[in-house]
């Protein structure tokens, strides 16, 4: 009997373990550490991503596969390793003093963060199905106990709860329409031999798997109709939580969205277009739409995210080079305006949320002239105005929809980020153009939040006015999608 | 080369704005008053310097791009940021920087009472280097930043007042309607990347040609662009926001809302000329839309007793006359309108922001009357502006609306020209209206504002002078009849495409002068009625609103287009948000929890929640969508 080991190379997935060690460490060292003494976590876990980011880099250009075909080492998921890595340390910088006002700032909720991270790489780069439905479990494992991380409060397991079942409910139908796939290709489930696979003679079973991984990635986009747990979840989650929720796993579900539909189905794309179509238009509006009447801020940036949920499903409707290209860009862009938006978010609340209604940002202009100009910023970027890099982003979309004749879902989206203004724009008018109704107490500004508001305020005017380095970033990691 | 300097006319007064905001508020006021004046006087300059060097050049020279750097390049899609030097955008930089520098100086004494003083600087600093922007853009890119960039400055200015609700109320309607207009503008410009592939001006225009006139594709984009303009400049049905925007401190309603940022909806018609000359339907709804406006909101001027909102009405009626020209072809005329309203409609607020001044902040031209002998200087300067806009020989805007008639009447139709005949009627009427209630008759004065009622320091009638007389001598670089004497025509002609068919009538002298003789004769009629009714018989306005009390309602009412469109879009878009947020969607407990009652009453309420079971609605529309995309994949 001979034993046959594929050949493989660890430094392919060298990001992957390198976060895995550090979260392991992470935990190894809390509890080898006295009691109390929690500084070593978030440190830790920022080194990890730097290593992971250091690796991240030094792959880049590499181009094919490897673990006997089941792993992509390829720009396009390179790109959004960094877009997790940015985002994960990004959330840690924010979580800091947060978690500290909750007497929760524990080893473990930084040890999940790098692991859902791993999960995130996972989804993006999986060669083979299974290993994206592994790395969705992996994040989704890991997100499900972050949400819940504050045990005593309500809100926190209501949050915690309603995202296990329903992410399960979901899960499962995407598992079901892997199997469906699997039967329909006559017994494999990796990417790159799908589209040969898929005889016409199974097209009705192809139909139907497709349907089922519309539902599961939908779930995880926060589409509509399957949006309905954003909402609570973004609200009862811890802040960090929610914005790590907001970017990260939203951003993991697109990269593997595409990466399976362009790859997977360029032929049935009259089909699958269709559907993302009618989703995209009804995500998008009923996104905005809700978002006006909503009075707590995290729920409106809640129906936000399901808002921009939409505009990207119109990144993929387009399937297009540009299409694929826009939708890298405004993940980053949206990573950054939502996790400076979210930072706002937790000074403003004060200790322990104390202040999430959106009537609690009255008088902040003359209070905290820099700290509303920044949440301006953010508002005016997730709002679509030149130059930041939501426009750019939305720029991009849109061109992207029309240049594949979409012209009247551009027509829709842009009325939608009209409707949008609105609400961002509210912010600002209290901001600015209402006085305090009350004196609400000093914001504590910590350092690490401090640093990531001026990160992420830059990053979103810089990558705004000179996006043409990103664009050729990902430009170049289209280029494997044969079918566009 | 001066023209390699371009990208300072911007950045002076950005700097401006950047110095101003990060220090302004520990700095002394007028330390932040002449950066602020500096700053602009100094992009005023840089322009002037420009101009002069394209007038040496011969003008088919006279189209000059400089890029900074490329700033979106995206494979098809290359968009620099780069700025384009060409007769066109120079008049518009030389109106913009010039205006604003005396708007900028006039504004030191007015607001010096302020206390947000440095932040006024800021802002009005900001909205200089936007819409420098917007006039010297190459691209439509671009153009769109300094657009949406002009939009907010507008929207922190009109709400300036924040502590008044009307005032950011008024800010946030601009913005809104302001943004319905900017998705006209964006989809036209989306439709114009698919279609030609560029943004660049020079060669979107240079593909456009070989287009044939009519094309479908160039009217779909033409309409577009034409719905930004109607929203930026205050044309029907978007123009509702400008008259509020009159809650905003005077100097700005007289730079932003008079004199610059709403002239952007026709410079952008003026510089897509190339585009709109191919499209006759979009020239007709160009040229019915301005007509209808022109009258629509003279009429309503008739009827305001705030003076500032007079002079806010007949803004959109002049802007109105811009796009009529622009309708029929006569972009040039419309530009030429463009320059010489700036400057007597900024000089006429800044003469209403002088009034206000001496009368303690009243706006109510009922309770002015006699100011003449008080404010000898505001009275004769306000007087010139208003021979002006009237058109009256030879005020620069005689020659500019005569222009406008006479093209209107040639290359238009004879309704056109009968609908902007009417119009000047009652712009003389309500203009003279306004002159007769503020300064002449009986002080109706309040007695505790009488007693200070005085002229106001020179700081502020400097500015006035200076634009009394460009007023007056403004409209001789368009001298008619003459030929080659139209020198601003020569100037502007080689960055106008016209409208091909053209040229074939060429009226006689004797029927141009016939028909300004025509028009000074109506400007006259008006001018006299308002003089009858306010000066000889002052209790014949009250007669006759009481006999025609309904159509005065309607009229004073704004024809209740404000009230419409509430019940009509506004509150239908509120109610389908609650009703989606409330029958839709699931709605969630808001609000934060107050005491330890509420904590109880709040996890009860939760955990009924989890037990009557949300989570199962949420699965269940899961589930409905699956069905649903099922059944539609696999049925269809």
């Amino acid at each position: 009997m001979t034993l046959n080991i594929p050949s493989f190379n660890l430094a392919s997935i060298g990001p992957w373990i390198t976060l895995s060690i550090f979260a392991i460490a992470i935990l190894l060292a809390d509890a080898l550490s006295p009691k109390g003494n929690r500084t070593a976590a978030p440190l830790l876990a920022l080194a990890g991503l730097a290593v992971a980011g250091f690796q991240t880099i030094s792959l880049w250009g590499k181009n094919g596969l490897d673990f006997a075909r089941m792993v992509y080492v390829d720009n396009f998921s390179l790109f959004f390793y960094m877009v997790f890595i940015l985002g994960t340390a990004l959330t840690v910088l924010i979580s800091l003093q947060y978690l500290k006002d909750y007497g929760k700032n524990l080893a473990e909720y930084y040890a999940l963060l790098l692991f859902a991270t791993v999960g995130m790489m996972l989804m993006a780069a999986g060669a083979h199905l299974i290993m994206i439905f592994l790395g969705l479990e992996v994040m989704s494992i890991a997100v499900y106990v972050l949400a819940g991380l504050f045990r005593e409060d309500a809100r926190s397991n209501e949050a915690a709860l309603k995202y296990l079942v329903l992410g399960a409910f979901a899960s499962a139908f995407l598992l079901f329409g892997m199997a469906m796939l699997y039967g329909a290709a006559g017994g494999t489930l990796f990417l790159n031999d799908l589209p040969g696979r898929l005889t016409a003679g199974f097209k009705p079973l192809t139909l139907l798997a497709i349907a089922l991984l519309v539902v599961g990635f939908g779930f995880k986009v926060a589409s509509v109709p399957f949006h309905m747990w954003t909402p609570d979840v973004y609200e009862g989650a811890p802040t960090s939580v929610t914005a790590f929720m907001a970017v990260g796993v939203k951003t993991a579900a697109f990269a593997a969205f595409a990466r399976v539909f362009f790859l997977a189905f360029p032929t049935l794309m009259p089909d699958w277009t269709m559907v993302l179509w009618v989703l995209a238009v009804a995500t998008m509006t009923l996104g905005n739409v809700v978002a006006i009447a909503q009075t707590n801020i995290k729920r409106m940036l809640a129906y936000s995210s399901i808002a921009h949920a939409g505009y990207l499903l119109v990144a993929l409707v387009a399937a297009n080079q540009l299409g694929a290209v826009s939708l890298m860009y405004y993940l980053l862009a949206y990573t950054l305006m939502n996790l400076g938006a979210f930072g706002v978010v937790i000074l403003v609340g004060r200790k322990k949320d104390s202040y999430l209604s959106i009537y609690d940002y009255a008088g902040l202009g003359a209070q905290h002239p820099a700290l509303a100009a920044a949440m301006a910023l953010f508002m005016f970027a997730l709002a679509g105005i030149p130059p930041t890099a939501g426009f750019v982003g939305k720029f991009y979309i849109f061109s992207a929809a029309v240049k594949a004749g979409y012209i009247w879902l551009a027509i829709i989206g842009v009325m939608n980020s009209v409707v949008s203004v609105y609400y961002y724009l509210r912010i600002t008018v209290l901001m600015y153009m209402k006085p305090a109704e009350a004196d609400l107490g000093p914001i504590n500004f910590a350092p690490a939040v401090t640093a990531t508001l001026l990160l992420t305020a830059a990053g979103v005017v810089l990558i705004g006015v000179f996006p043409g380095f990103l664009y050729n970033l990902a430009l170049n990691s289209v280029k494997i999608f044969p079918g566009l | 080369m001066m023209m390699d300097y371009v990208w300072l006319i911007p950045l002076f007064p950005f700097v401006g704005f950047l110095i101003n905001g990060l220090l302004g508020k520990n700095l002394p006021k007028n330390v932040v008053g002449t950066i602020g004046s500096v700053a602009v006087g100094l992009s005023f300059l840089v322009t002037v310097c420009i101009f002069a060097q394209v007038l040496k050049l011969p003008p088919e020279a006279r189209h000059v791009e400089k890029v900074v750097f490329t700033w979106i390049a995206s494979g098809p899609l290359q968009v620099q940021a780069a700025f384009l030097i060409d007769p066109l955008s120079l008049i518009m930089l030389l109106i913009v920087s010039g205006v604003s520098t005396l708007i900028h100086i006039y504004s030191v004494s007015y607001m010096h009472d302020d206390d947000g003083f440095y932040r006024f600087f800021t802002y009005l600093n900001l909205f200089v280097a936007m819409m420098l922007i917007l006039v010297s853009a190459n691209n439509f890119l671009l153009m769109f930043v300094g657009w949406e960039g002009v939009g907010l400055c507008s929207y922190l200015l009109i709400g300036y007042y924040y502590e008044k609700q009307s005032a950011s109320d008024a800010g946030k309607k601009a913005f809104v309607v302001n943004r319905i207009g900017d998705f006209g503008f964006l989809l036209g410009m989306f439709l114009i990347f698919w279609t030609f592939g560029s943004l660049n001006f020079k060669e979107v225009f240079a593909l456009a040609s070989k287009y044939p006139v009519g094309s479908g594709v160039i009217t779909v984009i033409t309409l577009f662009l034409f719905i930004g303009a109607t929203g930026k400049s205050a044309q029907i049905p978007l123009y509702t926001w400008l008259p509020d925007a009159m809650e905003g401190p005077t100097p700005v309603s007289a730079l932003i809302h008079a004199a610059t940022m709403v002239t952007a909806g026709v410079y952008m018609v003026a510089r897509c000329s190339a585009l709109y000359s191919l499209a006759p339907i979009s020239l007709t709804v160009v040229a019915i839309i301005g007509a209808l406006t022109a009258i629509f909101a003279a009429t309503i001027g008739m009827a305001q007793f705030d003076i500032k909102r007079v002079l806010a009405y007949s803004t959109v009626s002049q802007l109105g006359y811009m796009f009529l020209a622009c309708g029929v072809g006569a972009y040039i005329s419309g530009i030429f309108h463009l320059m010489t309203h700036a400057f007597f409609k900024a000089l006429l607020f800044l003469g209403s922001g002088s009034v206000m001044h001496g009368l303690s902040g009243e706006l109510d031209m009922r309770k002015m009357g006699g100011l003449k002998k008080e404010m000898p200087i505001t009275y004769w300067t306000f007087l010139l502006a208003t021979l002006a806009i009237a058109g009256i020989f030879p005020f620069a805007g005689f020659f500019s609306k005569d222009e406008i008639l006479f093209h209107s009447l040639v290359d238009g139709k004879a309704i056109y020209w009968g609908i902007a005949t009417a119009a000047a009627f009652i712009t003389a009427f309500y203009m003279f209206r306004a002159v007769f209630m503020t300064f002449h008759g009986e002080s109706r004065v309040d007695h505790h504002v009488a007693h200070h009622v005085h002229e106001s320091p020179p700081l502020m009638t400097v500015p006035l002078m200076i634009l009394a007389g460009l007023s007056v001598v403004g409209g001789f670089v368009g001298m008619p009849l003459i030929e080659g004497a139209h020198v601003f025509r020569n100037f502007l002609s080689p960055a106008i495409t016209p409208v091909a068919h053209h040229a074939a009538a060429h009226p006689t002298a004797a029927f141009e002068i016939f028909m300004m003789v025509f028009s000074m004769a109506v400007a006259g009629l008006g001018i006299y009625t308002a003089y009858k009714m306010y000066i000889l018989f002052p209790d014949l306005p009250t007669a006759i609103c009481d006999k025609f009390r309904t159509i005065y309602d309607l009229v004073y009412h704004k024809y209740y287009v404000d009230e419409i469109y509430d019940t009509v879009v506004v509150e239908p878009i509120k109610e389908g948000s609650n009703i989606l947020w409330n029958v839709v969607d699931a709605k969630g407990v808001d609000g934060v929890v107050n005491g330890s009652a509420g904590i109880i009453a709040y996890l009860s309420a939760h955990l009924r929640k989890l037990e009557t079971g949300f989570v199962q609605n949420y699965a269940f529309a899961i589930l409905l969508g699956v069905v649903v995309i099922t059944g539609y994949l696999i049925g269809r």
